[in-house]
């Protein structure tokens, strides 16, 4: 089954620090044979999954619920299951090498391993629910992730702001999901997937498409959630290129691509994915521009292109949708070599800074190159893959219908700051003068060379030879989120054009930008006060809110005052059960009054002894009244046949009363603690209560839901328990087990009275020897 | 009988949140033993209340004779009574305790966790 094999990277995440034990330093490239092995699988699941075929495994998980661990293999999950593994295997090794020596690299193979199953699960997941815990564990892995220097205080903030926004978004995204589920009437994708216009049409689609576009866009760093992402650039490089290229920030993109067929293409999609894509694209592209930590322009980046793919996705048509497979695939080749190439620069330079760095092109050869090929394809320039990516693109939003010439205006914008952006990233650190650095470069060690220059090598043949990819895997993945089957024919060569003027007029603009970047720079610092009042500043004000709240309701319903939470308690029961009985169900009262003279006395003297108890000055009054209560309780259970409880309402009040007796007289005098108005209120607040729970009785006895299950146990309390009293026969025969923990509970209650009475804590220095004395005697 | 022993019972309850509203820890006990009681008359009379037939089957037969009070509430009920009685002789060694240390009875005093 191919659920275990993926899942069981769960057990290999559980087991890696035992193969540390075994290989030590290279246990990265003994791990990274798991997604190689993955990979390697369902690359032999492309010919099938072409030809328009759906693998589908099925497994049961709690069928009375309508969940399974169905994993359904279609060429959607596929191009992302690839991506996952192929890059996930280059990550592990690169990562072996950039983090050599590190003491933690134990918890990062762990949490990255768990991080990696999670993500193939959402990808290939086909109920809404195993779905949805597989994209909460993402969250949760990249958390951990984040937060990996957690003694760097900035890496722990980052890292639970990500989780705040992506679980804030979950929430929304689990109410959708769930309305989903609802409107639908059945929790599989695939089933949903097939159902036409059903659910467009469903009265539920306003609600949960907004839910679920909640949680795709927070979970993929849409406008305004963007700016979790540049930030959580405070994780390993090895995890940057891992979630915040091709992975992590991709799952709403890819819940988005696959619920298209059954949501898309509504004028409330179509809007709203269209604009927040193109603002998106927009915003990651400008803001890159004023950055020169080079992990953080790479990261405004790729919400650019996140921004782009959502845009696609809500353009819609046929076109676009292959423009988003193939602008997915070259994003996910190109963005993973860069991060992996700014993770050599860190490393071997000691600094983020592009500013810091020039020069270093004879010093590492082989990474310059990696980042000069990688950068052209970002930059989108011919023949790289991003080029074709990038003329598809345009030639979809020169056809888009609603709001055409917002989205081509913004799209022109963030093309030609992605292409300064590639230009920094690339030429900058390797040509110019030399600079120096705080760490004398070199070239890297070749585990850290593998990854980006594969990925490299990968969108220039695919650029060259668009024929391999676009016959494969992107014809299965644009199948897969059309809805039906089509063939995607890619070529580097579109004719003179539309989109290639755009193309090159936004490679000039993108070089200009890029000569006069430090000036550019200089003039949007002056927005910089602006700047400070994004959505960031609006999170912020929002934590603050709620520590403000919670510290406030903590005060008011907390303060330490035991009368408090009684009152705090009691007053929520009498609104909620108040509630429901008097205006949801009319009580119906029924009197039927049957009494006898002995009775009433009986009954009444309970009432004057707990009443008595209840107003007692003296601390012996109240015990002799509770004792009272104690008596008649037990003789009203003689009355009604329940001689067993009698006897031991008896036995019990016995001893309640000798306990009472023997501790409260070492107690002191009862003082009158409250004014006559707290008392009041208290009065008022206790005979509500009472008078709520006489009505809730008397409404009771008029409703009989269910059969009562006694009569089994009076039927065969002789046949098959071979007992005569029929209630010790419930207490050791049918409910023997609820018995057993009522003895332990009774054994702990004992254990604990005697360690109180016996157990003395070990005297602290400075406490009177006096006080000593007089808890031992007493 | 029933109606009686409904305000009978909301009675108790009344009596028990009140002593459990005082400041004094020895009138919470108090109000936690007429709760508890208050609490198992009322599984007890929820199944209606019957005369003279308790739930016992004479020698010789296989069940009883006629129709016997619900024995489910009462075999409830008499856990409830030794539990209930289990948390008070927890409760009251604890006040005392808490006594010894605090010096105090009056649960305002005892607010703060530094005595």
């Amino acid at each position: 089954m191919m659920q275990f094999a993926v899942l069981s990277g769960f057990v290999l995440a559980a087991f890696a620090p035992l193969l540390h034990r075994w290989f030590g330093g290279s246990t990265s490239f003994v791990l990274a044979a798991f997604p190689a092995v993955l990979a390697l699988w369902f690359l032999g699941q492309v010919p099938a999954i072409m030809d328009g075929e759906v693998l589908g495994f099925a497994l049961e998980w709690v069928p009375s619920l309508g969940m399974s661990l169905t994993f359904v293999v279609d060429g959607l999950s596929l191009l992302f299951a690839l991506l996952i593994t192929v890059i996930g295997t280059f990550v592990l090794i690169y990562a072996g090498g950039y983090l050599k020596g590190h003491p933690d690299l134990v918890r990062f193979h762990v949490v990255i391993l768990a991080f990696m199953v999670s993500m193939l699960g959402l990808v290939l997941a086909d109920g809404l629910v195993t779905l949805f815990v597989f994209w909460e564990l993402t969250s949760i892995t990249s958390y951990l992730l984040i937060g990996f220097s957690h003694a760097d205080l900035e890496a722990r903030k980052s890292a639970r702001q990500g989780l705040f926004v992506t679980f804030a978004g979950g929430l929304a995204l689990m109410a959708g999901l769930v309305m989903l589920g609802i409107a639908g009437g059945s929790w599989s994708l695939v089933e949903l997937n097939g159902m036409g216009d059903a659910l467009r049409e469903h009265d539920l689609y306003t609600p949960l498409l907004i839910c679920i576009l909640l949680g795709a866009f927070t979970k993929s760093a849409q406008f305004p959630f963007h700016f979790w992402l540049p930030n959580a650039m405070a994780a390993p490089t090895p995890v940057s290129a891992y979630l915040h290229s091709a992975t992590m920030v991709k799952a709403g993109i890819y819940l988005l691509a696959r619920l298209q067929p059954s949501l898309g293409g509504t004028e409330m999609w179509v809007g709203i994915l269209s604009v927040v894509g193109a603002l998106t694209m927009f915003t990651g592209a400008f803001l890159a521009i004023r950055h020169t930590n080079i992990k953080k322009l790479l990261a405004y980046s790729t919400v650019m292109a996140l921004g782009t793919l959502t845009m696609l996705l809500g353009i819609g048509t046929e076109g676009a949708l292959i423009a988003f497979v193939t602008f997915l695939l070259a994003h996910s080749l190109y963005k993973g070599a860069l991060f992996m190439v700014a993770g050599i620069l860190d490393h071997e330079t000691g600094t983020k800074d592009v500013t810091a760095m020039g020069g270093l092109r004879p010093l590492m050869p082989v990474t310059a190159l990696v980042a000069l090929v990688a950068a052209l394809s970002l930059a989108g320039a011919p023949p790289l893959f991003g080029f074709i990516a990038k003329e598809l693109m345009f030639e979809t939003i020169l056809g888009a219908e609603a709001y055409r010439w917002l989205v081509v205006l913004l799209a022109f914008a963030a093309a030609f700051l992605t292409i300064a952006v590639a230009a920094i990233v690339a030429l900058r650190p390797f040509f110019g003068e030399r600079r120096p650095t705080p760490r004398v470069a070199h070239e890297a060690p070749v585990s850290m060379l593998v990854g980006p220059a594969v990925l490299a090598l990968l969108s220039l043949l695919l650029g060259l030879l668009p024929v391999l990819a676009g016959m494969g895997l992107l014809t299965a993945a644009a199948s897969a989120v059309i809805g039906e089957q089509v063939t995607v024919t890619l070529a580097l060569w579109h004719g003179i054009n539309l989109p290639l003027v755009m193309s090159l007029v936004s490679l000039a603009l993108g070089y200009m930008v890029f000569r006069r970047w430090d000036q550019v720079r200089a003039r949007l610092a002056r927005l910089d006060p602006l700047m400070a009042r994004g959505p960031e500043a609006g999170y912020e004000a929002l934590m603050d809110w709620v520590a403000v709240v919670s510290g406030w309701q903590t005060r008011i319903l907390q303060n330490g005052y035991m009368r408090n939470y009684i009152m705090v308690t009691i007053l929520t029961l009498i609104a909620l059960v108040g509630n429901s009985l008097l205006l949801r169900h009319a009580p119906e009262i029924v009197f039927r009054l049957d009494v006898r003279f002995h009775e009433v006395v009986v009954v009444g003297l309970m009432v004057m002894g707990a009443l008595f108890a209840a107003i007692s000055r003296s601390r012996l009054g109240a015990v002799v009244s509770v004792g009272i209560m104690g008596f008649s309780i037990a003789l009203t259970f003689i009355l009604f046949s329940a001689p067993d409880l009698g006897i031991t309402q008896l036995l019990v009040e016995t001893l309640t009363v000798i306990l009472l007796v023997l501790v409260l007289f070492r107690l002191p005098r009862f003082a009158s603690l409250s004014t006559p108005l707290e008392r009041v209120r208290d009065v008022m607040v206790a005979g509500s209560v009472g008078v709520l729970i006489t009505l809730l009785i008397l409404t009771a006895w008029g409703i009989d839901q269910f059969v009562p299950i006694s009569g089994y146990m009076v039927e065969n309390s002789v046949p098959l328990a071979h007992g005569r009293n029929i209630v010790n026969v419930i207490l050791v025969d049918y409910r023997a087990l609820d018995t057993l923990g009522e003895i332990f509970v009774l054994a702990l209650a004992a254990i604990g009275v005697i360690a109180m009475l016996k157990l003395r804590a070990a005297e602290k220095p400075g406490k009177p020897a006096s006080q000593e004395k007089e808890s031992a005697d007493g | 009988m029933e109606p009686i022993m409904a305000v009978a019972i909301g009675i108790l309850y009344a009596a028990a949140i009140f002593l459990m509203l005082r400041r004094s820890i020895v009138k919470l006990v108090i109000g936690l033993i007429l709760l508890s009681n208050a609490a198992n008359l009322l599984i007890f009379t929820s199944a209606g209340m019957t005369r003279g037939a308790p739930p016992l089957i004479p020698a010789g037969l296989a069940a009883p004779l006629g129709p016997v009070a619900d024995p489910l509430p009462q075999a409830l009920v008499l856990t409830a009574i030794v539990i209930a009685f289990g948390v008070l002789a927890f409760a009251v060694v604890l006040i005392r305790r808490a006594y010894e240390i605090v010096k105090a009875d009056d649960l305002d005093k005892m607010k703060d966790t530094d005595t």
